[in-house]
């Protein structure tokens, strides 16, 4: 029951959620691939605010990502295709966490591999390491091999996560791709093959034409969609596959502002990330932790946990 | 580094499309270097989504002036604000031009709309600058008296001869190279510029930094989607213009993106 109360600033809100044994204290954290590994938004936010972070994706070797232009703007949202750019996971390691892993908030790594053996292989070598939890990116569009392959066929996305849940010490989070026809089923499969949460949704395929040169604006030609102009699919999806799955959910796409982020939880998300939003303002995740205490203070609810599935679908 | 929120001192059009706006700022009027930017939300957030990165063209007092072309939906958006309206501005950014003494006779080459960030630079220099600007045409000719208040000399380009001399900005810079004149060449313009002005200072062994433009998202080095290719020692790698440059040195960068 919802405490129906009014509330005022003295309410006191219990903002702490958890997702698989890890304990956030408020339930925002960064998506992967808009955060880089932290350090540049520390200029602009106090991150031990944030629930989490999700750092940029992860892989075995070095990758040099894509060809650019790797972002073209689009209504209410962009379109990118970054390709995994990152610096391999040893350097990683070596060079970025050891400036991160004392940050008061919970770490999370994305990893990606072409094979399911890179997957495992970089979920070992992190499982000794200061990250609190992986996510499995088994949806980038962006890459021509790995990625994507790997998270639109259930067979494919059960063997995986059993596979990497076997070198995995760490709770591992399974990010699903919405460029699937039915998401619910690769959500069943991920949590039968054994992973400890869902994360929905990644980008949506897309693409744009510069109708004066005829040329798609992204060298890749295509990309990946997000911003609020993924927002409702993202909260639709949520809501089906909280509905198809007992593992918690963290939701993402478009979110804005503190409502955005109640909406998902009341779909079904225990936790929200916020990713695209922070390019218009690299103050908006803190910005969603304070809307969110605000809503809860504003409806007299003392936990946000009562929030999460608590749509009254008609 | 950090969010502003900046409010517009003048805001003017100095030639078709071309707005120049100044700002107060004391943050970043105090931090910026030459050919470091801002990046600008535009307002409107269901037509632009991101921030604009529009390069510092001055700095004094508290004040910070940019100039931009009026070239889409978010710059339109940007035209259109008045005196005393607010703008939410991230800055200053990047890594901006390198300004020494050692540099007794620097070279600065500018095309079209390149030639704002390199206001602030010339300025750095003691009108010990010799300035290159090319334009498409005498309509697009602008600022050519405020560069020759701070430059040693000024020569003006045009496509098509209706202001300075007929040609590209190039020419007359190659005829004080081969004169042995200048010890370092700055320039920001469109690619085929730059790639002309860094295949002449390989050519002439004069060192040599370009200005780069990418498409940006974040602006602050997180999102990795403004790259540009580098190389070292054969190796070919992405680098960011918005962290790493805009401003890099020529032989740093391909220009083959």
């Amino acid at each position: 029951m919802l405490a129906v109360i009014e509330g005022n600033d003295k309410t006191v809100v219990d903002m702490k959620v958890n997702i698989a044994g890890v304990e956030f204290k408020n339930p925002v954290i960064t998506a992967s691939g808009t955060f880089g590994f932290g350090k540049e938004f520390s200029q602009y936010i106090d991150i031990s605010k944030l629930g989490g972070i999700t750092l940029k994706g992860l892989t075995l070797a070095p990758r040099e990502g894509n060809k650019p232009p790797r972002i073209a703007e689009t209504p209410a949202g962009i379109l990118n295709s970054v390709g995994l750019q990152n610096p391999g996971i040893e350097d990683f390691l070596k060079d970025e966490l050891p400036a991160i892993k004392n940050l008061d908030t919970v770490l999370i790594a994305n990893i990606s591999g072409n094979t399911i053996e890179d997957y495992c292989s970089i979920a070992e070598k992190l499982s000794d390491s200061d990250i609190d939890m992986i996510e499995m990116n088994i949806s980038c569009p962006n890459v021509k091999s790995g990625g994507i392959v790997f998270g639109t066929q259930p067979e494919t996305v059960n063997k995986i996560t059993g596979e990497v849940k076997k070198h995995c010490k760490k709770p591992l989070i399974v990010k699903l791709s919405p460029n699937v026809t039915d998401i619910t089923e690769i959500a069943r499969a991920a949590e039968a093959g054994g992973a400890d949460a869902l994360s929905l949704i990644n980008t949506i395929l897309g693409m744009k034409i510069d109708i004066h040169t005829k040329r798609p604006v992204l060298a890749n030609n295509v990309g990946g969609l997000s911003g609020p102009a993924v927002k409702p699919v993202a909260v639709r999806m949520v809501w089906q596959v909280a509905n198809a799955v007992k593992v918690p959910l963290i939701g993402m796409g478009g979110i804005m502002t503190g409502e955005d982020a109640v909406e998902f939880m009341l779909a079904g998300a225990t936790a929200v990330a916020v990713g695209t939003g922070m390019f218009k303002d690299p103050e908006m995740s803190v910005k969603v932790v304070n809307g969110i205490e605000k809503y809860l203070k504003d409806k007299g609810i003392n936990d946000v946990k009562e929030l999460i599935g608590a749509v009254i679908p008609n | 580094m950090g969010k502003n929120l900046c409010k517009i001192y003048s805001i003017d059009e100095i030639a078709a499309n071309i707005t120049d706006v100044v700002i107060e700022s004391e943050f970043i009027a105090s931090n910026a270097k030459p050919g470091q930017f801002l990046h600008i939300d535009c307002g409107d957030e269901i037509n632009n989504f991101l921030r604009r990165p529009i390069s510092i063209c001055d700095v004094y007092d508290n004040k910070v002036r940019f100039i931009f072309e009026v070239k889409g939906n978010g710059t339109n958006r940007l035209a259109a604000k008045k005196r005393g309206d607010i703008l939410d501005v991230l800055g200053p950014l990047g890594n901006g031009f390198t300004v020494s003494d050692e540099y007794k006779q620097p070279m600065i080459v500018g095309g079209g709309i390149g030639i704002f960030p390199l206001l602030n630079l010339a300025k750095q220099f003691d009108k010990k600058a010799e300035v290159f600007l090319g334009f498409r045409n005498k309509d697009r000719l602008v600022m050519e008296n405020e560069f020759k208040a701070v430059s040693k000399d000024v020569s003006i380009v045009s496509d098509d001869g209706s202001c300075g001399i007929k040609g590209l900005v190039t020419e007359p810079l190659i005829n004080r190279l081969e004169n042995g004149v200048g010890d370092i060449i700055y320039a920001c313009g469109p690619t085929p510029m730059l790639r002309a002005v860094k295949t002449l200072a390989e050519k002439y062994k004069v060192k040599c930094q370009l200005s780069l433009e990418q498409r940006m998202g974040c602006g602050i080095g997180a999102c990795l989607v403004c790259s540009c290719q580098t190389v070292f020692t054969g190796t070919k790698k992405y680098k960011k213009v918005c962290a790493d440059g805009p401003v890099f040195w020529s032989d740093e960068v391909t220009l083959n993106d």
